[in-house]
């Protein structure tokens, strides 16, 4: 870069990593030409700090906690996916009250996921109201996490072999009073951003990706199914209780940022019918009924891979153990860290007020980009 | 002694006649024979009265040591006190636009809050000391400007666009005995001004050696060519069918006939969007877009600086809702209320600020309401939406005028 001749009628704008669009920590270098961008480069790493190889210092039981810290609004699907990958290398199977719970504590994350990042949406697209209601919305969610799990963010709910506790009173109730109120407060937010022309204007047509792009990218979550690939991991290779859960993909063709901010939105509605037959499937297990195995300390030698459908894309972890109850190597996938490497393609062409909206579509969360 | 106490007391007298007689604006009330206005003025009348007390308490505390001075005479003399007026009638003019400002800021807080579900500040009563405690933090920030500036314009820029808002803000006048000059292009003067923020927001932009503050000047250029001349279409339809430039004269026009929203409704809702373009406020802030510019153009001005930018957007946000309201709905007046002698005795000032508060109420539900629009659409809207629509208002306006004229409906 530095040996190149400078380009007089083409500049370049380094984005953060102290930037209110990148939220978090990193870099979008960006080649405006105007307003027009021309090319972007994508730099990440600024919140590195070793997890993988920190892992390989602790027991499994102890990693949980840790992999709720690797992203701060999908704790619960991080330390769940850890969880699987250690019950897929013992060869357990979870009881059956732990598994329905673990969809219910899943799906909440996954809304206020969702509503970190419409809130997100909200800012970058220059409103705070969208801002401020999707928040308060993500409130509910979050007392709903405290009622289950003690905890608003790092939850540290899952264990190896179940849950760590079974649901406390009333918080059925509760948690379908909550969801009731969410379905109708999202059709607030919905009016306020789906039925502003200004709103669609602002995100319809760019950000396009193609499906042949999507796939050679590696892109999955909701920036996929936004392009049209319909292929979501909870319905096509079931974990847990999602097999029996009825719940439909939203998929569109379009490929643009307003295609991805749509399939967020549905996600959302679907979550809630998820929880709520989770809700009714509970209801008929025992009180009674286990929701935890006890587990050896020590994992056998082998290989094993895990992957689950992380509000963000396809999370994935691959394990390898030496028979101690420490790690080999446990290696992440992180379905961001894969995503933002198509910046570069989604913004070129579109024009610098839209880099924040398209990259929100992203839904950026560095601390499992950079691990 | 005897000659100052004869003074005061003829000068009590000339008050107790002349000085009350504030009625429908074109009453001449001569003051103490010295007022360069033609007709009666509130705040140089203010300024008088506060000169007299103050001006005379010193003049009698030094006459008291040094009896018979000329000082004395001199500061109660009518030049002293036709100055000391104008220069308190400024400082009364000031703090008048200044507190409004500060109330409409409040109202935005308060309202906003309410929009998006919160209790908006809460500082002080009912909120409304919270932008004192603001102003004061801003203050007391670090006065910090970068090394690799263009000193001069990156000072300059900042002082005029402050300068011109506060200038804008002071030249609408507030009744017919509020104004500081009663120009005979009043309404085309502040358009012109105001116009002129754009340049000087381009030019600070520059000066500051900021690739986001460039980019933030050059959107303030882009966005100025795409609501200005829808502007300044309906503009001239309001002049068409008053046939005046002369803002007090637009007012009692409106008083006598009809408030211009009704025939002109079009170009109410046109000049609204035009106005929130035009002060640079959310959903048109592409400038300052903090979403992808950190700051727009005001990225490098630190400190106090930035703090005053903010006073002066929100000067800018004052005087397009007074334009709203001096261009549609009526100014000062009102419909059945202004019979009243009492009406144009005490309220009209009042009444002109808090119809402009309404005005401003349409600005905060479009800033809690949409998104930013982006620079390609604001120009669309801007040529194909408003400016159709501002040509369209001015034919209604055109035709309803002919008939007033010629067609005798009226």
């Amino acid at each position: 870069m530095a040996q190149e001749k400078m380009n007089a009628d083409k500049m370049w704008l380094t984005m953060g990593p102290q930037h209110p669009f990148s939220h978090g920590l990193w870099t979008l270098r960006a080649q405006v030409d105007g307003e027009i961008v021309t090319d972007a480069e994508p730099e990440v790493g600024y919140l590195h700090r070793g997890w993988e190889k920190e892992c390989e210092q602790r027991d499994y039981q102890k990693i949980i906690p840790m992999a709720d810290r690797l992203c701060y609004s999908a704790s619960m699907t991080w330390s769940h996916l850890f969880c699987k990958v250690a019950e897929e290398a013992l060869d357990i199977e979870v009881p059956e009250r732990a598994q329905y719970l673990r969809v219910v504590a899943d799906e909440i994350c996954r809304i206020q996921s969702h509503l970190m990042w419409l809130a997100a949406v909200g800012t970058d697209a220059g409103n705070l109201t969208i801002f401020l209601w999707a928040l308060r919305e993500r409130e509910f969610m979050l007392d709903l996490n405290v009622r289950l799990c003690g905890q608003r963010l790092t939850t540290n709910y899952p264990r190896i072999g179940g849950v760590r506790n079974d649901m406390p009173y009333y918080f059925e109730r509760d948690c379908l009073r909550g969801i009731e109120r969410f379905e109708k407060a999202l059709w607030d937010i919905v009016n306020l951003t789906d039925d502003s022309s200004i709103f669609v204007g602002r995100v319809k047509g760019i950000g396009y990706i193609s499906r042949e792009e999507c796939a050679n990218l590696g892109i999955t979550g909701p920036a996929m199914r936004g392009c049209g690939v319909d292929y979501d991991v909870r319905r096509d290779d079931p974990y847990d209780a999602y097999g029996d859960m009825d719940f439909y993909v939203p998929v569109y063709k379009d490929g643009d940022a307003y295609a991805r901010f749509r399939v967020r939105i549905e996600e959302m509605f679907q979550s809630c019918s998820i929880i709520k037959q989770a809700m009714k499937k509970l209801e008929s297990i025992p009180k009674t009924a286990p929701y935890r195995l006890k587990v050896p300390k020590a994992i056998p030698e082998g290989t094993h891979m895990a992957r689950i459908e992380d509000p963000r894309g396809e999370s994935v972890m691959y394990l390898i153990s030496d028979g101690t109850d420490r790690p080999y190597r446990l290696k992440v996938r992180s379905p961001v860290f894969v995503n933002v490497s198509a910046s570069k393609r989604m913004v070129q062409g579109v024009r610098l007020a839209d880099i924040p909206t398209v990259m929100a579509m992203i839904d950026m969360c560095l601390g499992e980009t950079d691990r | 002694m005897s000659g100052l106490r004869e003074w005061i007391v003829n000068r009590a007298t000339d008050l107790a006649d002349g000085g009350s007689v504030c009625l429908n604006g074109h009453e001449y009330s001569d003051i103490v024979g010295m007022s360069p206005y033609d007709v009666y003025n509130l705040p140089y009348d203010i300024g008088v009265k506060v000169w007299e007390s103050l001006g005379g308490l010193i003049a009698w505390l030094i006459n008291l040591f040094v009896p018979n001075n000329a000082v004395s005479f001199a500061l109660i003399s009518d030049t002293a006190t036709n100055a000391m007026a104008i220069v308190l009638m400024v400082v009364v003019i000031f703090a008048i636009g200044f507190v409004t400002n500060l109330t409409m800021i409040w109202q935005e807080r308060k309202f906003l809050g309410r929009q998006m579900d919160r209790r908006g500040t809460m500082i002080g009563p009912l909120g409304y000391l919270q932008c004192l405690g603001d102003g004061l933090k801003t203050f007391m920030k670090e006065n910090v400007a970068p090394r690799a500036i263009d000193k001069k314009i990156y000072w300059w820029g900042v002082v005029l666009v402050i300068g011109t808002s506060v200038l804008l803000a002071c030249m609408i006048p507030l009744s017919p005995r509020w104004f500081i000059v009663d120009y005979n292009t009043g309404l085309l003067l502040i358009f012109a001004f105001f116009a002129l923020a754009p340049f000087l927001i381009m030019c600070a932009g520059w000066a500051q050696n900021n690739k986001y503050s460039l980019i933030g000047g050059l959107r303030a250029a882009e966005l100025m060519i795409s609501y200005e001349v829808p502007m300044l279409i309906l503009f001239a339809g309001t002049v068409y069918m008053t046939g005046s430039f002369n803002i007090g004269d637009i007012i009692t026009w409106q008083e006598e006939h009809i408030w211009l929203i009704v025939p002109q409704i079009v170009g109410f809702f046109v000049c609204l969007v035009c106005a929130i373009a035009e002060s640079e406020r959310v959903p048109f802030d592409l400038s300052e877009a903090e979403a992808e510019l950190v700051e727009g153009w005001q990225t490098e001005y630190a400190g106090m600086k930035w703090g005053l930018i903010m006073l002066g957007d929100y000067f800018r946000g004052f005087v397009a809702c007074a334009l709203v309201n001096i261009m549609f709905l009526g100014g000062w007046s009102m419909p059945i209320i202004n019979e009243f002698d009492w009406y144009y005795q005490y309220f009209p000032e009042l009444f002109f600020v808090l119809k402009t508060c309404f005005v401003f109420i349409f600005f905060i539900t479009a800033r809690g309401a949409l998104p930013r629009v982006r620079t390609d659409q604001i120009v669309n809207v801007g040529w194909k939406v408003l400016m159709p629509l501002a040509v369209i208002n001015l034919v209604i306006t055109i035709l309803i005028k002919w008939i007033w004229d010629y067609g005798g409906v009226f």
